[in-house]
Parts: structure tokens; C-alpha cells; sequence
């Protein structure tokens, strides 16, 4: 059984079809790779499976469980964790707080029970020098980098991350993907939205091309990129 | 292999050790207070107590939960108005009957969050408002507790009020001087227990998701946060105690009326420049925000408008000026939390 199938998922905006007939599944253990142009849908999508948005018709199946009508707590609570792509962290907390409420409410335990794996997923992703500095202070690195931790510390066996290695330099992209590589590598599924193909491509093991809200190309990342129909729209090459 | 660094929490600092233990002292100074102090200080007291308890209320609210309520006086109010109906409808001593404030209060948040809940910021402040004129209204339409004009405690019943015996025969006060000291060890009891209520809560897992849905509600529900139970909690928790203060304060009147009971300046105003020169979204600010507001109070009391005008000046150069107020500015000098619910990981190697 697929950890999540998307089935004619729809929504509109107006006059603005943002997602249009979308269906795919994701086995679970993958980890897929979400590309498109600004403006395909791709951040809409993840709102779709997360809950933030309502679909105007289809259904999101997480585990065989159709979630289509569930808010994004509870499917937090089921196992979907997330970044965003424009950092949202809580401001007055500390980095370290940040990920005790995470952990405490995403996996429903005690603070004490999620202390020590807050504090190593902290050292993980390099913020425990900073893990008592409130979290509003941070800069923007450090704001991306506490988007992955915090969705880490939810314990996720779907894990979506929203454009996190935009704007790192080589060797943060280069922990970053190990990172993501070591929890893709315990198991996690994964369905990572992102422009640096390099990052992307070092992890995932397919690829999904979205463009003006539908589903344009599906498969192994070598096919895909070299299709005629994503080079023509995606890389905009005439061909 | 085992793993040489370990982790653990501390919310502790130096001064909130030193600060529990003066705050200590000050309690047992508190509760042997009517043993030397006379009837105008106690009463200066309780205005104090029950002023200060609204405002943590208050700042539970608008501080914590972001919900910023102009509608408290509707809890005061029907707690008061209960605590009333209780002593003369059923013959209830006027020491319990406070109680019966709290739960009606806890009642009627009930339908108010309800609707109030579906308005955010600027609307959510003026629903809550409206709200509460709906229900001054209604109780200026209830015959028997005195409609418009408002009623009184009956004579037996504050004559024969629990407590008052033992506690006049204990200081040798006559019961009238004994009524004020009760009164006085109530409104202490209660605020002692809402600022302890609100430390615990904080302290607390929810205290933190309440953090986290004040910072970012988005965020907060996408980690599994349950944003608006945590609401609900807070508005029928504050609800509920500002109800009791307010069976308390008018059990100390012993007078009731609509337009007093659910005056919006007495009960809301106030409270908000309390909580706003204090420093919103602390502990420490309302308490020392309600002195502040008493000192002013006894200082301008024979300015009639004046008063009123100089708080409001005094309240908007505190907003643009020291937005967290006369803590905020203490805290930022010297870096003291007397609660203090920063949880700090420590590494030890």
C-alpha cells in the first residue's frame, strides 16, 4: 500500500487552476523529487496533502486512509511533517523550543521524552550552538535549517520539504543532503520540492514535473530530465 | 558505544530561586496583614488583589493566546449578577455563591467564544464587546435581581456570612471590620492561586503550544498543535476566574447594577493599562502594573476627567515607547525573569 496517493485532486483559485486533476502515489520508503517552473502549483500541492488547503474535488489517501477532510494537525499527528518554503518558525521560543513543541505535540509525548532527540536533531543540522537563542533572531540559513529540524523533531514518516537548500552555499547543500540522505536512509519518505537539481538529484529516486497545476512527466530522474516534453517546458529549450 | 554528552533542561535562573523565596515571605507577610493593618488599607488591598487577578486574566488572553477581549466586564458582570441570584433565589451563603460566579461565567464564554472565535484581531476585540453589551442589557431586564437599577445583598445574609464570626472574635473587629478582612484573604487567596494557575500552565506542555500557536498559528497546527482547543482552554479558564472576582468584588459592595457591574472602563480599560504599562505577555507586568495604576489612581483622585486623560497619555507613551512595558524595560537592564519559562538546554559533557 502507497503511504500517500493523490487521487483527480483539483483546486482552483478563481480563474486560476493551481492544481488540475492531480493523481500519483508515493511508495512508501521513496523519496521523490518535485520540479516545475515558479508558479506550477508545487507549494499548493504540499498545502493539499498537508491539509492548509482544501481541495476543491478528489481525495488525499495517507495509508489507505482517505485524510481529504483532516486538518493538518491531525495529519501531523498521522505522520506528515513539513517545511516551508518561506520560513515560519515560532519567533519568541528558542530554536530549542521550537523543536520540544514539535516533538512534544507532533508525536504526542511528554517534553522530557522528546528532550534528547530534540537536542540530537539539533546537533544534526548544526543549530545546537544556537539551541537557547530565541528563534526569531536567527538568520535566514539558520531559519531553513530550524524548518527541517523542526519538521524532523514531528518524527514524520512523510516528511515534505519546501525549497530548503535555496541560497545555501556548496557545503551547507552538501550536509544537507546528507542529512536528508540519512533519514531517506532509515526509512522516511520523502517528497522534496526543489530548483537546486544537483541537491535534489543526490537523493531522490524520482521525479515529478508539475506545470500550470498538472502532472506533466513522472519517473526516474534520467528520464525525466531528458524527455522532450520537460526540456521544452521546463527548461524552455525549442526544440 | 555510549554517548558521551547528555542533555538536560533547566527553566531555573538565580534570581527566580531568590525571587520564590521573597515572594515567600511576602505571602506570609500578605496572609498576617489584617492582624496590624486597619480597614483602609485592607480595602486598598482588595481593589488591589482583585484588580491584579483581572489583568492576569486578562494578559492570559490578549498575552499568551492572542486573543485581545474588550468584553471581560461580561464575566464580572454575570458573575457578580450569579453570585447575587445564588444568596437571594436559594438562600446560598454569599462566600460560596462567589463560586457560582466562576461557573456561570464558564457558562456564557461558552456561546461567546463560539461566535467571537469566527472574528480575528480588531474584530475579534469589538465582538467581544458587543457581546458583552447584549448581556448587560439582558440583566438590566431581570426583575427580580433589581432590573436597571440594580439591588442589594439582603441584611441577613451578609450579616451571618461564613467566616465573618470566627474572624471578628480572632482580631476582636466588629463584623463589618470583619467582613473587609475576609474579603481581603479571599481576593489574596484568588490571586495568589490565578498567578500560580497561570505560572503552571505556562510551565506546562500546553503552556508551551500556547507560545507556539501565539507565534505562529501555521506553523503550530502543521506540528500537530491543536491551535484552537488551546483557545477555547484559555478563553472559559480566564472566563471562569474573572467571573469569581467577580462574585468577589461584589460581595464586598454588597450593591449591584447593571451599568456597574458591566462597566467596560472599570472592568476591560483598566485592566488593559495594567497590563500594558506592566509589560503584556509576562507575569511580572500585570503585578507591577496594578501598582503603578493604584499609585495614579490615589494620586490623581481629585482631578475628575484629568485622571482619566493622564492614563491615557501615560498608556500610549508606554505603547510607543516601551512596547513591553515597565518589565520589558527592567528585563531588558538586567536580564531577570522572576517566573521564568525559558526551557534552556544544557549540555553537560
Amino acid at each position: 500500500m502507497p503511504i500517500l496517493a493523490l487521487r483527480k485532486v483539483s483546486k482552483s483559485f478563481g480563474a486560476l487552476t493551481v492544481a488540475d486533476a492531480i493523481s500519483f502515489e508515493v511508495p512508501q520508503g521513496q523519496a521523490l523529487g518535485i520540479i516545475g517552473p515558479n508558479g506550477a502549483g508545487k507549494s499548493t500541492l504540499f498545502n493539499l496533502i498537508t491539509g492548509n488547503i482544501a481541495p476543491d474535488s478528489g481525495t488525499v489517501v495517507l495509508d489507505g486512509t482517505d485524510v481529504t477532510r483532516l486538518s493538518p494537525m491531525q495529519r501531523c499527528r498521522m505522520g506528515v511533517g513539513r517545511s516551508f518554503q518561506i520560513p515560519q518558525p515560532f519567533g519568541k521560543l528558542t530554536v530549542f523550543e521550537n523543536l520540544l513543541v514539535a516533538g512534544a505535540f507532533g508525536q504526542g509525548k511528554t517534553e522530557a521524552e522528546v528532550t534528547d532527540s530534540a537536542a540530537a536533531i539539533l546537533e544534526q543540522t548544526g543549530l545546537l550552538p544556537k539551541a537557547n537563542r530565541p528563534a526569531g533572531g536567527l538568520s535566514l540559513l539558520d531559519r531553513k535549517r530550524l524548518e527541517l529540524a523542526r519538521a524532523m523533531a514531528t518524527n514524520p514518516r512523510l516528511l515534505l520539504l519546501d525549497e530548503i537548500a535555496g541560497g545555501l552555499t556548496d557545503a551547507e547543500c552538501n550536509s544537507l543532503v546528507e542529512t536528508i540522505r540519512g533519514l531517506h536512509a532509515a526509512g522516511t519518505t520523502i517528497i522534496w520540492i526543489e530548483h537546486v537539481l544537483h541537491a535534489l538529484n543526490a537523493v531522490v529516486e524520482r521525479l515529478l514535473v508539475l506545470h500550470f497545476g498538472r502532472v506533466i512527466g513522472i519517473g526516474a530522474p534520467a528520464e525525466i530530465m531528458t524527455s522532450r516534453e520537460v526540456q521544452e517546458i521546463y527548461l524552455g529549450v525549442e526544440i | 558505544m555510549a554517548n558521551p554528552v547528555s542533555y538536560r533542561v533547566e527553566t531555573r535562573t538565580r534570581a527566580s530561586g531568590r525571587a520564590a523565596i521573597a515572594a515567600a515571605a511576602l505571602v506570609v507577610l500578605a496572609i498576617g496583614l489584617p492582624a496590624f493593618a486597619g480597614r483602609s488599607l485592607l480595602q486598598d488591598m482588595f481593589v488591589i488583589l482583585s484588580m491584579l487577578t483581572l489583568a492576569q486574566c486578562w494578559n492570559l488572553l490578549a498575552g499568551y493566546a492572542g486573543l485581545v477581549s474588550v468584553g471581560q466586564q461580561a464575566f464580572v458582570g454575570i458573575g457578580a449578577y450569579a453570585m447575587f441570584a445564588g444568596v437571594i433565589f436559594w438562600g446560598w451563603d454569599p462566600v460560596p455563591a462567589i463560586l457560582l460566579g466562576g461557573v456561570a461565567a464558564a457558562v456564557l464564554a461558552i456561546p461567546t467564544a463560539f461566535f467571537a472565535f469566527r472574528l480575528a484581531g480588531a474584530y475579534f476585540a469589538i465582538g467581544t464587546w458587543v457581546i458583552a453589551e447584549v448581556v448587560r442589557l439582558s440583566v438590566a431586564q431581570w426583575k427580580s435581581l433589581g432590573g436597571g437599577t440594580g439591588t442589594s445583598l439582603p441584611r441577613e445574609a451578609t450579616s451571618d456570612m461564613m467566616f465573618v464570626e470566627p474572624i471578628a472574635s480572632l482580631f476582636g473587629l466588629r463584623d463589618a471590620a470583619a467582613r473587609d478582612v475576609l474579603a481581603y484573604w479571599l481576593a489574596l487567596a484568588l490571586a495568589l492561586g490565578t498567578i500560580a494557575g497561570v505560572y503552571a500552565l505556562l510551565r506546562s506542555r500546553q503552556g508551551l503550544a500556547l507560545a507556539a500557536v501565539r507565534d505562529n498559528r501555521v506553523a503550530a497546527r502543521a506540528v500537530g498543535v491543536d491551535a484552537q482547543r488551546m483557545n477555547w482552554v484559555v478563553f472559559v479558564a480566564a472566563a471562569a476566574i474573572t467571573g469569581i472576582c467577580g462574585g468577589l468584588i461584589y460581595m464586598q459592595t454588597a450593591r449591584i447594577s447593571p451599568d456597574a457591574a458591566f462597566a467596560v472602563l472599570d472592568w476591560t480599560g483598566y485592566v488593559i493599562f495594567i497590563v500594558v504599562i506592566g509589560g503584556i505577555g509576562t507575569i511580572e507586568g500585570p503585578i507591577l502594573g496594578v501598582i503603578v495604576f493604584f499609585a495614579l489612581q490615589r494620586l490623581l483622585a481629585d482631578y475628575g476627567s484629568w485622571y482619566l486623560l493622564i492614563l491615557g497619555v501615560i498608556g500610549i507613551a508606554v505603547m510607543l515607547f516601551a512596547p513591553r512595558g515597565l518589565w520589558g524595560l527592567i528585563h531588558d537592564r538586567t536580564g531577570i525573569d522572576l517566573f521564568p519559562i525559558r526551557r534552556r538546554l544544557i549540555i553537560k559533557k
